[in-house]
């Protein structure tokens, strides 16, 4: 018996899962048309590798990822390729991406294979590219690419390798069937990561409400080394973070990821569907899809092609259209609605619940939180709900970021026991989402600061530099002016006295050749007026231009300001200097013409 | 079709604050039982006339914040004020003090700090202490003698009359000292043994008022196993009055024994109907202990060395001021973090 931990919190939500465990899993019908968003996984886009109107064969790859993180995706069946366009996919807002479309030729026609049953021979890397190149990426939830998953740092020896079989949520039972009719190609799979990893304990962990997965699975593990853990059922369990911690005891770190304390979770269908890719050389094409809820006569598992839109498989689980009032992607704690059924199943897609009014019922009104703290504990990471509430709806962020806000997975366990009826998940969410861009917006201000301080800080430098120079400059010439008194002073004293008459002869000459020489420079000067006075009215025109444009950038606040005014008082300076010259020259014409008068 | 877009849970399964309160109410129920038995109807026609009231003052502040009458009040959280302040005053109490108490624990303590969650107080606390210090005669003088209610007067009519005129002089040849009242202005003077004579103890610890007791102690437990109130603040407040009785009362000749501490006066119901109030208590686990504890401890200061007998509302309101200071020093450690952190945010890191 395998020791096991409780965690704090989790709650009973009604199983309702017997209604889609009753059938063994089905194949969907092939579709009309597949439609294949680009993006499936966390990371960067597949970009499209195919045109519209080219034939594929089933597997062959149609789109994929040139530079970055991501996984490509392949043709689920054969057929033509109809467009690529932007369509609803499965996303809480109901946005549209990119997505290729399908129109399938019905042959089902296979395209190049390459299996490995013998990967053991292999390279790790070769075997890890092969899971990269069959589009795996984790199928739990997140869908981060399983390769780069698969390939932890250095430093974080993975020593404990997790199947999470717990699938706590309500309603989903995709995992549950999966396990009971393909326990054999999950173990296949699992080997295959554990064979990559090489850690010193395997775990599948199965809630203690799945007595056939847990029989199904005990028999395929039997003689490998693989542990097979029945643990309570109690919501979340499968929690990644929780299972960690009913199977080791270990918590992982807030920020870090399980990797940090030695451990790895992989999802059911992501160990079906490794075991398929290095087995057989088949991507990631199809997935097992529970479609249950009171609005579907006929609830159940579909093994649907990804791409197949979600209308199909309502109409192949027999839809009742009048009772249909909430359609959710994923389980009634974590999943969201969509508001059209058109958008198609996707890697990560596990369960769509096709539900009734009475059945999950329109919430009711929000009532007064009276810090009863049935939600704290109800709180798996055990938090404050009731304050991380408070502080988010008052917008004290500050606050309940200190109460680590970002801490909540967001299970949804507070708000199922709230009996004010306060959708709390809701309201972390906008907090975080508030926080996130406050964020970014301090970084953006950060950066602006930065900018503008480093400027401020390389004007005043030339500023000092220029006055520097400037200093220097006139010590020098003082310095100058010093040395040549000086000289003057000694060569004076040289001469005597007997030079005297001489130097003072020489100074009235020179004084008349000064004057005259003016007389020469007004007479000469004169006829560039007409020139000085374009200059000012063009400095005069720049000078207006100039402010106007300034009481613009003023009026609007622009930061161009500064400059504007800087701008303004330089021309302004020439303004008065072309004027000053105008005047000079005016006088020194009218002085001029005295004088030859 | 138009699908229902909603955030996620979609599944809810929540008991609602009006069936919460109403439970509180039922388990409420042998208490008043045994006040009943022992002390006559003056607590049944109180907890009526308090509810009434408490209804009344309720659906006025209602309509004047023009907030919907029927959406709070079906809340039932008037309505257990009004039966929390009916359960806690003297049987014979003018009616008119009991309605002071109530309009100054819904307008004043409750509605005009913002209605239901955002009172700092305990509104029925509130009240309580308001009327307490306001007509302290009413107060004190109001209590009914215990003895069995098929043989003792008055009459339903009779007490009925008597609330409901407030006549002083009426009341006098029904009423008697509480036990807590009595040991504590009679042992100064008197030897323990001498003091227990009075009637008011009767053969056990304090008569009557030892069932009365152990009934709200087994509401309590209800309330518990219904996981309505958690163990923290009644155990922890329990446990304060407890350890401050051994250190420093264990002579009967100076304080009151332990067993009328427990016993006698408001001290169960106080534990685990009126410190469990969630919205003016301590949040978490630990922050739910300095709470309770710090009742306890206050509650034993002031009976031992106080001027009034009975001490809840008091040590109640007191700690209510330290919770918002608690809160902040007593958050869980969150699951993947070393250490909880503790102060506010810039100022601690943990």
């Amino acid at each position: 018996m395998t020791q096991l931990w409780d965690f704090a919190g989790g709650i009973h939500p009604a199983e309702n899962k017997h209604q889609s465990t009753t059938r063994a899993i089905r194949n969907a019908p092939m579709p009309e048309r597949l439609i294949l968003p680009l993006q499936q996984h966390i990371g960067v886009p597949a970009e499209a590798i195919v045109e519209p109107g080219q034939h594929v064969l089933k597997g062959e790859k149609i789109a994929d990822v040139v530079d970055g993180m991501g996984v490509p995706v392949h043709a689920p069946t054969s057929g033509t390729v109809e467009n690529i366009a932007r369509l609803p996919v499965p996303h809480p807002s109901g946005m549209e991406d990119w997505c290729v479309i399908l129109i399938p030729d019905g042959d089902d026609r296979w395209g190049e294979r390459t299996p490995t049953p013998d990967y053991r021979n292999h390279e790790r890397a070769a075997v890890l590219d092969a899971i990269r190149n069959a589009g795996i990426s984790g199928m739990g939830g997140a869908g981060f690419p399983t390769d780069i998953k698969l390939r932890p740092p250095k430093d974080r020896k993975v020593s404990t390798l997790i199947l999470n079989g717990a699938e706590c949520e309500p309603y989903i039972t995709a995992d549950d069937m999966s396990m009971r009719e393909r326990a054999d190609e999950i173990v296949d799979g699992l080997k295959i990561m554990a064979w990559l990893l090489r850690p010193e304990r395997c775990v599948v962990a199965i809630e203690d409400n799945k007595p056939e997965a847990v029989a199904a699975m005990v028999k395929a593990t039997d003689g490998t080394q693989i542990e097979v853990a029945v643990i309570p059922t109690k919501y979340p369990s499968g929690g990644e973070k929780q299972l960690i911690h009913v199977l080791t005891g270990m918590e992982v770190p807030s920020g870090g990821i399980p990797a940090d304390i030695g451990v790895m979770c992989q999802n059911v269908g992501t160990a079906i569907a490794v075991g398929r890719a290095i087995l057989r050389g088949e991507p990631l094409i199809s997935r097992v899809v529970t479609i249950t809820g009171e609005a579907v006569a006929e609830p159940g598992n579909l093994d649907s092609l990804i791409g197949t839109p979600v209308t199909d498989l309502l109409a192949a689980a027999t839809l009742q259209e009048p009772r249909l009032h909430r359609l959710v992607l994923g389980g009634p704690m974590m999943g969201y609605t969509l508001n059209t059924a058109e958008v198609p199943v996707v890697k990560t897609s596990n369960c769509v619940i096709a539900a009734s009014a009475q059945e999950l019922p329109d919430p009711a009104p929000e009532q007064a939180c009276i810090r009863c703290g049935m939600c704290a504990e109800a709180c798996p990471m055990e938090l404050l709900p009731q304050q991380l509430f408070w502080y988010s709806k008052a917008g004290e962020f500050e606050k309940a970021e200190h109460l680590n806000l970002f801490d909540c997975i967001e299970c949804g366990a507070c708000s199922y026991v709230c009996p004010s009826s306060i959708p709390l998940v809701q309201y972390y969410r906008f907090a975080k989402g508030e926080i996130r861009v406050q964020q970014a917006e301090q970084l953006k201000a950060d950066r602006a600061r930065e900018r503008f301080e480093a400027r401020q800080a390389r004007l005043d430098r030339e500023q000092q530099e220029k006055e520097l120079r400037r200093q220097e400059r006139a010590k020098a010439a003082a310095e100058a002016q010093a040395r040549k008194q000086a000289e003057a002073e000694q060569a004076a004293a040289e001469t005597g006295a007997q030079d005297e008459r001489a130097a003072k002869a020489a100074l009235v000459q020179e004084a008349l050749a000064r004057k005259k020489a003016k007389t020469t420079e007004a007479a000469a000067e004169a006829p560039d007026k007409a020139e000085l006075e374009k200059q000012l009215a063009q400095a005069k025109s720049k000078l207006e231009t100039m402010q106007s444009m300034l009481e613009d950038a003023r009026a609007q606040q622009a930061d161009n300001v500064e400059k504007l005014e800087r701008a303004v008082a330089k021309n302004h300076d020439r303004v008065t200097r072309a004027e000053k010259a105008l005047a000079d020259a005016n006088a020194a014409a009218s002085s001029a013409t005295q004088s030859t008068d | 079709m138009a699908l229902a877009q909603q955030s996620s849970p979609h599944a809810r399964h929540a008991r609602p604050t009006s069936r919460v309160m109403l439970w509180v109410i039922l388990a409420a129920l042998p208490g008043l039982l045994m006040q009943t038995l022992f002390f006559g109807w003056g607590n049944l026609i109180n907890v009526l006339w308090c509810m009434l009231v408490a209804l009344g003052a309720e659906a006025a502040m209602l309509a004047l914040r023009k907030k919907p009458l029927a959406f709070f009040l079906k809340d039932n959280t008037a309505a257990v004020t009004g039966l929390l302040l009916g359960l806690s005053l003297p049987q014979f109490v003018p009616f008119w003090v009991s309605a002071i108490a109530v309009l100054s624990a819904i307008v004043m303590a409750k509605q005009l700090y913002g209605g239901l969650g955002s009172n700092p107080f305990n509104p029925a606390m509130v009240g309580y202490a308001l009327v307490l210090i306001s007509f302290p005669v009413a107060m004190t003088t109001n209590w009914a003698e215990a003895g069995m209610l098929w043989q003792s007067a008055p009459g339903f009519s009779e007490t009925l009359s008597i609330i409901a005129s407030g006549q002083q002089t009426a009341v006098d040849a029904y009423t008697m000292a509480t036990p807590l009242d009595e040991y504590k202005h009679k042992i100064a003077s008197h030897t323990a043994t001498e003091v227990l004579q009075h009637p008011t103890f009767g053969a056990g610890v304090a008569r009557g008022w030892e069932w009365v007791n152990a009934a709200f102690l087994l509401g309590g437990v209800v309330l518990l196993a219904l996981k309505i109130i958690t163990w923290h603040i009644p155990v922890s407040m329990l446990a304060g009055i407890a350890l401050m009785s051994l250190a420093f009362g264990s002579n009967p000749d100076q304080h009151a024994p332990l067993s009328l501490h427990l016993l006698a006066g408001g001290t169960m119901l106080g534990a685990f109907f009126i410190a469990t109030d969630p919205v003016s208590a301590g949040t978490s686990h630990q922050g739910k202990l300095i709470y309770g504890a710090g009742i306890g401890v206050l509650v034993y200061v002031i009976r031992a060395w106080g001027n009034y007998p009975d001490a809840v509302a008091f040590s109640v309101l007191l700690m209510n001021f330290a919770v918002p200071f608690i809160d902040h020093y007593t958050p869980p450690r969150t699951f993947g973090h070393h250490k909880a952190r503790r102060g506010l945010p810039g100022r601690t890191q943990g």
